[in-house]
């Protein structure tokens, strides 16, 4: 019996039917799913772990201890773990350890398109490219396999499409794989440049056994079909391929590091045009160029932003040429934007008003960049507000120190701010966090960390103590306030910034997606009051809206949380409560 | 089983529960036997953005994205919505509107203006549109909750998908403390769809 599955699902699936026995994550679209699922199956332990690195170092250790283990991130969450990660392809397993890397083409949520699979060949580990959920359930099974028969972790790549659509897949039996002896053996694990350099040369070798093995895997394929035309392709693309041109010739590879040379030149002698269709970077092209076959690649398809069949369509066929349906009306865009009842608009409206530069952060108060809050002035990577804050005053000076702030989440913060901040505190800062603490993971769908004491599985945990950490620190001033607090929030930053010191202010209170109370009181705007001066519709809430016509505010009663905010901001007192 | 590939669009806001309807679809394939494919929207875009599921099933079905002006039916939450994704619909396609209006951000701060005649607008350029009041009824049925069953039963009936079939896989996949809004919810919207075909 078949059933529909997610990508994630799969390889979830997969890891599990191969015997997996420990799995870590940090929550990141498009991976977040996959350990998710892995917890809910029997005799796995699963974790959330504070960031990618640890998540990794977690798995690594569950296969040096003889377990079948696997890691899951976002791409750029392989970044965080690409310090354990390449001296792991030195080590080799004991246990079979397979890595996930989400990649994510046309950054639905990331902040860049990185194609991982170039980790892949950096790293000299194998990597595999499923292309539905059936293949990602099957080849990460495989790749458990391939991971212990060849002494490697084995790096899945996947992308967003493929990790939140959903096919049909056929189950397998779930493997009972005995945990391996655990033998102390230093030369393997103890990565010394006495160890390290012999085991560099195990990697050579081993990378040259992978090159056979792909030439025979079942992970790669040709589908033959007219020979005027030939695809090389993996992963999503594929699908699309199939879609759009379901008769032409396909070399589809599963196992995309390395590359069969043979299987290459074998199906190149026999197509007419020879074209590479893969998703972002040219690495199967560029690899097919240097081994002096002609082919196109990238003269052809985009390096930017997610394929489509479409797009697919337009550039290997005829143009087809359809009648269009042209509405005669202008479609506003409808961006995302924080929820009604976010504790954060509170915070972003304030730093608005104080007119500070703000050192943003990764999470759903990124959302505060935009309009009309346009609260950010920049945002690059988990954890960077607390660096880039310290680096932006030590280059402008004290005067700027006292006119900027970094903002960062609760969960970002504990990922990777705790060493910005004691950097702050070690090199004579005077930088004012901000740590927004809505006691979860939010954008990633609610998943708890190290600081809400709660584990993966919502069993009471330890709980990490974020006022005691900064004290600890060596932060003298830490203030706790409650961000829908408008007049206290305002006055704690502004003395924040004065001080010729650092200072964190933890703005503490949960995500309104978590408060499942109903809304207590209902707001309206006194129409006598309301002079439309728009301070409230400024704040970006869909809970209050501007009536054109009459030129005044009005409630939205349907998605009003009755938060408080915007009673708070009004010069004029015009909103009121119900029946009062 | 020799019928060509469907492909089903649904589209709204983040947050209007967009996704159970779309799985329910997809559940009432799979038991038909078909092979189905789906796709869905997660992460930044959910925090109130534009959100769209897609549902394809036929005898084999590669791509779980629609291509531009290739869905049969366009099922929207939400007016603007809907006009957002008309240019997925194949000619002669089907779009089934909600007669709900939930204003965008720039709409609400007076950026930019919400087209009010937008589902009439839509409905005079494309001859099978249904524009139907899914909330109301919903609520007629004893729950506002219930309106994406509602739209569920019109999608249905508008597909031609076998009525006990459909009706199975909403009892599998509502809440049961609300399984007798959901199904009073579903054959009303089986019934509208009727109506209007």
């Amino acid at each position: 019996m078949k059933q529909l599955m997610s990508g994630n699902e799969g390889i979830a699936r997969g890891a599990y039917e191969a015997g997996v026995t420990v799995a870590a994550a940090y929550p990141g679209t498009p991976s977040t799913e996959i350990v998710t699922n892995l917890a809910n199956c029997p005799g796995v332990y699963a974790e959330w772990s504070p960031n990618e690195k640890v998540a990794l170092e977690v798995a690594m250790g569950a296969s040096f201890g003889g377990a079948r283990s696997l890691a899951a991130m976002k791409h750029v969450g392989l970044n965080v773990a690409a310090d354990p990660l390449f001296t792991f392809a030195y080590t080799g397993v004991n246990g079979g350890c397979v890595i996930v890397s989400a990649d994510d083409p046309g950054m639905h949520s990331s902040q860049n398109e990185q194609d991982n699979r170039g980790y892949g060949k950096f790293a000299k580990i194998p990597v595999i490219e499923p292309s539905d959920s059936q293949e990602a359930k099957d080849y990460t099974r495989l790749a458990f396999e391939i991971s212990e028969r060849f002494d490697t972790p084995v790096m899945v790549r996947v992308t967003t499409r493929l990790c939140h659509s959903q096919s049909m897949v056929a189950l397998g039996e779930v493997a009972a794989v005995p945990l391996k002896e655990y033998k102390k053996n230093s030369s393997k694990y103890v990565m010394l440049p006495v160890n390290a350099r012999p085991r560099h040369v195990e990697v050579e070798k081993r990378m040259l056994q992978l090159k056979n093995y792909t030439e025979e895997t079942r992970l790669n394929r040709i589908e033959w079909g007219d020979k005027s035309l030939g695809v090389i392709t993996s992963g999503m693309v594929y699908q699309y391929l199939k879609e759009v041109l379901p008769g032409i010739s396909v070399l589809k590879l599963g196992l995309t590091n390395p590359l069969p040379e043979k299987l290459i030149r074998s199906f190149a002698s026999q197509v007419d045009r020879l074209v590479v269709l893969e998703e972002l970077e040219p690495v199967i092209e560029t690899q097919v160029k240097a081994w002096g076959i002609p082919v196109e690649g990238k003269e052809l398809f985009s390096l930017i932003g997610e394929y489509s069949p479409e797009l697919i369509e337009a550039v290997l066929s005829e143009p087809v040429n359809r009648e269009k349906i042209a509405l005669q009306r202008e479609i506003p865009p409808r961006p995302p934007l924080l929820c009604p009842g976010c504790p954060h608009r509170g915070v972003f409206n304030t730093l608005r008003g104080l007119r500070v530069a703000v050192i943003g952060d990764i999470g759903c108060y990124t959302l505060g960049a935009l309009p009309p809050l346009d609260a950010m002035d920049t945002m690059v990577d988990m954890g960077a507000a607390i660096g880039n804050a310290l680096g932006i005053q030590k280059a402008r000076g004290e005067e700027f120190a006292r006119r900027s702030v970094s903002v960062i989440g609760d969960s970002t913060f504990v990922h990777s701010g705790i060493t910005g901040l004691i950097d702050v505190v070690y090199n004579q800062g005077q930088t004012t966090v901000i740590i927004l603490d809505n006691s979860t993971t939010a954008m990633t769908g609610h998943q708890e960390h190290p600081a809400t004491g709660r584990n993966i599985k919502g069993e009471p945990a330890a709980k990490l103590d974020l006022e005691a950490l900064c004290r600890a620190i060596g932060i003298n001033h830490v203030q706790v306030v409650d961000p829908l607090n408008i007049d206290l929030l305002k006055q704690t930053v502004k003395t924040e910034l004065e001080r010729p010191e650092p200072s964190v202010i933890i703005a503490r209170r949960p995500c309104a997606l978590l408060v499942k109370e109903p809304a207590a009181v209902k707001y309206y705007v006194d129409k006598e009051i309301c002079n439309g001066c728009r301070l409230c519709i400024r704040l970006g809430c869909t809970g209050i809206k501007w009536k054109e016509d009459e030129r005044i505010a009005e409630f939205n009663n349907d998605v009003c949380v009755a938060c408080g905010l915007c009673p708070q901001i009004c010069k004029f007192d015009a909103i009121k409560k119900m029946g009062e | 089983m020799t019928q060509p590939t469907k492909n089903i669009l649904i589209v709204g806001v983040g947050g209007q529960g967009t996704l159970l309807t779309s799985r329910i679809l997809a559940r009432v394939a799979i038991n038909l036997g078909y092979d189905v494919k789906a796709t869905e929207v997660h992460g930044m875009a959910q925090r109130g953005g534009s959100v769209v599921s897609e549902v394809r099933y036929g005898e084999k079905i590669y791509s779980p994205v629609i291509k531009k002006g290739d869905a049969d039916v366009i099922l929207a939450f939400e007016k603007l919505e809907a006009a957002r994704w008309i240019p997925y619909l194949k000619p002669g396609g089907k779009v089934i509107i909600n007669d709900e209006r939930v204003d965008p951000l720039p709409v609400m701060t007076g950026k930019a203006q919400y087209p009010d005649d937008i589902a009439e607008h839509i409905a005079s350029l494309i001859p099978d549109t249904t524009i139907l009041d899914a909330t109301n009824i919903a609520v007629q049925c004893g729950s506002a909750k219930a309106a994406n069953v509602v739209l569920v039963g019109i999608l249905a009936g508008g597909l031609g998908l076998p009525e006990q079939e459909v009706e199975k896989a909403v009892r599998e996949m509502v809440p049961a403390k609300a399984l007798d809004i959901n199904i009073k919810a579903y054959h009303k919207g089986l019934e509208l769809a009727g109506k209007t075909a």
